[in-house]
């Protein structure tokens, strides 16, 4: 494997990632993903120099819809999956230190 | 005939002749799923009393001339990553097993004003991130051929429950292959359409330029006219494209003369089974006794399009799935501490294990100092790969091969090693990359009975090509015979 | 001798665009509805929700770019900023950072020192986040989407700004060519123009910049410039003391006077952009970008210049009320309909002034109507009302843009011009005020006016003062 992936590498990608690893978890994802990267390093091969990359395969462009309000008060049915709510707001563990 | 071995079309004609009421063909549906269902796990969630609510609105709608359609009264599976309306949309995972939206995915709002009934929501790999559909929270599928076997996956269930008849025919989609290939493991007929054709409003993101919403059916004619129904231009979905050619029932015609059909010979080199090779070269010798012109090419870069999908697709999974926190909806951890400890308890046990891998190599090729290098040379690997295809489409019209590099594999054979997994979607992926409609029909057979698929990709736009090949394909094919009757 | 060091000042300018919807989805962007009454699925993150861009904030952006002399961006993408926080209901923030829509600009500045002008490194358009209310009693946090999706612009200055002073004038600048273009109020106060500095300090002459900070939560030009004073003396401090300064966010506390950082262990500070899958690309063609050019309003040079030439006001009167469009605009609309430039000038620079000193409240915030206020002006000049009732009647067109004609008959505030009563009333007055009218006579010209005001409370000021003060004349002459 050429790709050695670090314990603080997947230290940070998880706090990027938001999940929480078991140290075995840890160890397998540090596997997995280096064995991905050195299969994904197989595109190096390929010169791509002076090639745009390409996010939309289609050249759609210019969508877009006019400044009318076409959504009235949906308020209940927002809330009606939330895990906790209060006075018409979703419920957050605090934010504030 | 027993009512389910009819084709979605066939029962719809029956509907509108009077000859089937529409109850009577949800009661059948629902006969055989008590029967076979509890083996092979084919839905999520099934709708029964909605069901048949349904059916009786449904038939006096048929009844009073309001509903005049092909699929009026036809019994349809939705996939579990399409949004339904007040009824319960996992995505198959625990992350969401709570999840009732309030709103319908646009294809599943095409299919009601059609006039179709929805009979539940179909088992799928957690997220669409899966190959056999055995990344369910809600346990595997299995196929109906050999219980023993996976379906394919991610659209597991769809497959399954329209081989098995427990459905006339259901929606699935496909990112990198996710209707092609389980079409292909089960015996039926799956289309992934151009990217845009159909709204993905509604449609619970994997890959979102990769995610496309597509037929699974028990004929090419259903899935004609399965997308013509829910093809459509959406201005909530700013990648849908208007096409004013979305009549695809009307390519429902035999005759391929003149036709040149192109094999990539890249495609047989290695790892594709024997059985598989033969059955597909066979069919490939049908067309060309049917008058089209096949021929074996080289098309470039087929070995690089699957490191170039699982970067794009982790990519865009890890930022599409950031919005499961916990606080909006669906599933939340019950002991944190504070915010933080609260978002990663939530998504650590909501999540399954191959969805967190994913998102673990999306967060890091889109990282800082990795962006370069491995997410944008991706982007620019995938316009070298649309280029190969714009230059085999000046060519040829389609292009022939296998759906998958082998047939269906055995239940717990293929999670131990990921990346021998990625590798068998080998066939699929490129189109996607490139945006072009592909399209998987039943072929044969392996020794031990299994189905085999061959697929027909065309270029963008070209679904009516597909359509029509295809179907003069089927009828020269003559039956193969359904699932459970096939020796 | 101590060493002098120079403050080097960049802004990052947020400014909420007066659209009727949201950037992404047809919600309403109206300020003060109840919590979460103006989302959907797609500004609060529901799963298989799309965005779909409101061409609206598109135009605002172009020309806001083409008032700043920017170059516009003529392939322009989203860009995903991935975060956790619970305002942020998709967890990413659809921004721009690769292809953004303006680039390059310039506003002039002008302070004490001279003029100068101020780079604009880029504007992108973004959404905006929801609002976080902290709940003490059940000890969480509650999340009010209606503001999530709503569109803003971020303007991002060159470091180019040295002082406070600078500061503020650049963003006085940046807030009038705003309001001139009607994209946005840019209200400090309620947020929908917002800045953090970005502030370094140098010894005089270096040639580097120093390690800049970034400050957040600055509310008004009072603050901006208490915290800029701050962090220029905290910097400093640390450097006078050998230590370092780090790169890093703070938040200005304005009561304290005092500025944190907004540090976290769970804040790697990389935000992952990438294009955004689910938006298409924005491409201007030469025409359509003409044609914004020539749908651009007339700024404030050119107003000022059109304003000598035809009206005849004074040029400080010229100057405040081409300082705010609102007012430029209240004026150019009543004038438009009583013709009189004067007298409205007099009306916005005295009584509106003084009210909205006496209010603590801008311009911005004027409600009464042109056409009323040319109402009020028309029965003046007929002497249907006296200049003391036309003053009591703005007061109550300032608060509550009435019809000052139906708000004075139904009052009863009508100059009396019925000389019969009149007539009636001075004879009542000269009768009861024996004293003061020998003194008028006496040679006592104050005493004139004792009576004029006598006459003025009999009447309940529904009198004409100029009349009465003459038949006074006349009766005791």
């Amino acid at each position: 494997m050429t790709n050695i992936i670090s314990d603080e590498t997947i230290d940070y990608v998880a706090i990027l990632a938001k999940l929480e690893l078991s140290e075995e978890e840890k160890q397998q994802a540090k596997e997995d993903m280096g064995k991905m990267l050195d299969y994904i390093d197989k595109l190096n091969e390929l010169d791509t120099t002076n090639v745009e990359p390409m996010s939309h395969v289609f050249p759609a462009e210019n969508v877009f819809r006019e400044d009318v309000v076409t959504n009235g008060d949906m308020r209940e049915e927002m809330l009606s999956g939330a895990p906790g709510e209060k006075d018409g707001m979703f419920m957050a563990p605090r934010t504030f230190e | 005939m027993k009512l389910t071995h009819m084709t979605a079309v066939e029962l719809g004609t029956a509907i509108r002749e009077k000859k089937v009421t529409v109850e009577e063909a949800v009661q059948a549906v629902f006969d055989v799923i008590e029967e076979k269902e509890e083996r092979l796990n084919c839905y999520v969630t099934l709708d029964r009393e909605g069901a048949f609510r349904k059916a009786k609105e449904i038939q006096s709608r048929i009844d009073r001339g309001e509903l005049t359609g092909p699929l009026a009264g036809v019994p349809v599976a939705i996939k579990d990553n399409m949004c339904t309306k007040g009824m319960l949309t996992t995505c198959s995972s625990r992350i969401l097993r709570n999840f009732v939206p309030t709103y319908s995915a646009e294809a599943v709002l095409r299919l009601e004003e059609a006039g179709a009934v929805i009979l539940g929501k179909t088992n799928m790999d957690e997220f669409a991130m899966g190959s056999t559909t055995e990344t369910s929270a809600f346990g595997p599928t299995r196929n109906p051929w050999n219980e023993g076997h996976v379906p394919g996956g991610s659209s597991g269930g769809s497959a399954a429950a329209v081989a098995a008849e427990e459905c006339f025919l259901a929606l699935g989609s496909d990112t990198g292959g996710s209707i092609r290939q389980p079409a292909s493991f089960c015996g039926v007929v799956g289309m992934k359409p151009t990217y845009g054709t159909v709204s993905r409003y509604g449609l619970i993101a994997y890959g979102s330029s990769l995610d496309q919403i597509g037929p699974i059916c028990k004929d090419v004619t259903d899935c004609a006219v399965l997308l013509e129904t829910i093809a459509s231009y959406d201005n909530k979905d700013s990648t849908s494209i208007k096409r004013d050619d979305l009549d695809f029932t009307s390519a429902l015609t035999e005759g391929v003369a003149g036709m040149k059909i192109g094999i990539p010979r890249g495609y047989f080199a290695r790892g594709i089974a024997p059985d598989v090779s033969k059955a597909v070269l066979e069919a490939a010798d049908v067309w060309k006794q049917s008058g089209a012109e096949v021929e074996e090419f080289d098309l470039s870069l087929v070995e690089y399009a699957i490191p170039t999908y699982y970067t794009i697709a982790a990519a865009e999974a890890s930022s599409n799935l950031e919005r499961f926190d916990g606080i909006k909806y669906g599933y939340r951890a019950q002991d944190f501490q504070g915010l933080h400890d609260m978002y990663k308890r939530t998504r650590s046990q909501g999540f399954g294990e191959e969805v967190k891998r994913r998102i673990m190599l999306g967060s890091f090729v889109l990282s800082s100092g990795y962006y370069d290098a491995y997410y944008l040379k991706a982007l620019r690997v995938k316009a070298l790969i649309k280029k190969a295809f714009d230059e085999a489409f000046a060519r040829y019209d389609l292009i022939l091969g296998p759906a998958a590099p082998t047939t269906a594999p055995e239940l717990g054979k293929s999670l131990q090693d990921p990346i021998k997994m990625y590798l068998s979607d080998v066939y699929t992926i490129s189109v996607n990359l490139a945006g072009l409609p592909g399209m998987t029909l039943p072929c044969g057979f392996d020794g031990s009975g299994l189905p085999i698929g061959v697929q027909l990709i065309g270029d963008c736009f070209e679904e009516k090509k597909l359509i029509r090949a295809a179907y003069t394909y089927e009828k020269a094919r003559g039956p193969l015979g359904r699932c459970g009757e096939v020796k | 001798m101590a060493k002098q060091y120079e403050t080097v000042i960049g802004l990052e300018v947020h400014v909420e665009l007066a659209t009727k919807t949201k950037i992404f989805c047809g919600c309403s962007t109206a300020f003060g509805g109840a919590p979460n009454t103006h989302t959907c699925p797609v500004c609060t993150g529901m799963p298989g929700s799309l965005p779909v861009l409101n061409r609206q904030v598109l135009e605002y952006a172009v020309a806001v770019g083409l008032a700043t002399n920017c170059d516009i961006t003529r392939y322009c993408k989203f860009d995903r900023k991935n975060y956790f926080y619970p305002d942020n209901p998709q967890n990413y923030q659809i921004s721009q950072l690769y292809l953004p829509i303006c680039r390059n600009g310039w506003v002039e500045i002008e302070t004490g020192e001279g003029k100068k002008r101020v780079g604009i490194h880029e504007i992108h358009m973004e959404e905006d986040a929801g609002k976080l209310i902290h709940d003490e009693w059940e000890d969480c946090s509650l999340v009010d989407y209606n503001r999530s999706g709503v569109p803003l612009i971020e303007i991002v200055s060159e470091p180019d700004m040295r002082s406070a002073e600078e500061v503020i004038a650049y963003l006085e600048k940046l807030r009038l060519l705003i309001q001139y273009l009607g994209a946005s109020d840019c209200k400090l106060q309620e947020g929908s123009m917002r800045a953090d500095v970005n502030l370094s300090v140098r010894e005089m002459g270096a040639e580097r910049y120093g390690t800049r900070t970034e400050m957040k939560n600055l509310n008004s030009f009072k603050a901006i410039m208490r915290a800029i004073e701050g962090e220029r003396a905290r910097q400093i401090d640390l450097l006078e003391e050998g230590e370092d300064v780090i790169q890093e966010t703070r938040r200005w506390d304005d009561t304290k006077g005092a500025s944190y950082a907004m540090r976290s262990k769970e804040d790697a500070q990389d935000y992952r952009y990438f294009p955004d899958p689910d938006l298409t690309p924005v491409r201007i063609s030469d025409e359509w970008l003409e044609g914004r050019r020539a749908a651009l309003p007339e700024f404030r040079t050119e107003k000022m210049k059109r304003y000598r030439e035809e009206y005849e006001i004074p040029d400080y009167d010229i100057e405040i009320i081409t300082g705010s469009k609102h007012l430029a605009d209240i004026f150019e609309e009543t004038v438009a309909i009583c013709k009189e430039p004067k007298k409205v000038s007099n009306w916005l620079m005295g009584e509106t002034m003084r009210l909205l000193k006496e209010q603590g409240r801008e311009p911005e915030d004027i409600v009464f109507s042109p056409g009323h206020l040319a109402e009020l002006i028309a029965m003046t000049d007929a002497r249907e009302i006296n200049g003391t009732v036309a003053k009591e009647v703005f007061e109550v067109m300032f608060a509550e843009d009435i019809d000052p004609r139906q708000y004075v008959e139904e009052k009863g505030l009508q100059t009396v011009n019925d000389a019969g009563a009149l007539q009636k009333t001075l004879e009542e007055v000269i009768a009861n005020n024996p004293q003061s009218v020998a003194d008028y006579r006496g040679g006592k010209e104050k005493a004139l006016g004792f009576l004029v005001g006598q006459t003025m409370k009999a009447m309940k000021g529904k009198a004409d003062p100029g009349l009465v003060n003459q038949m006074l004349r006349e009766m005791l002459g």
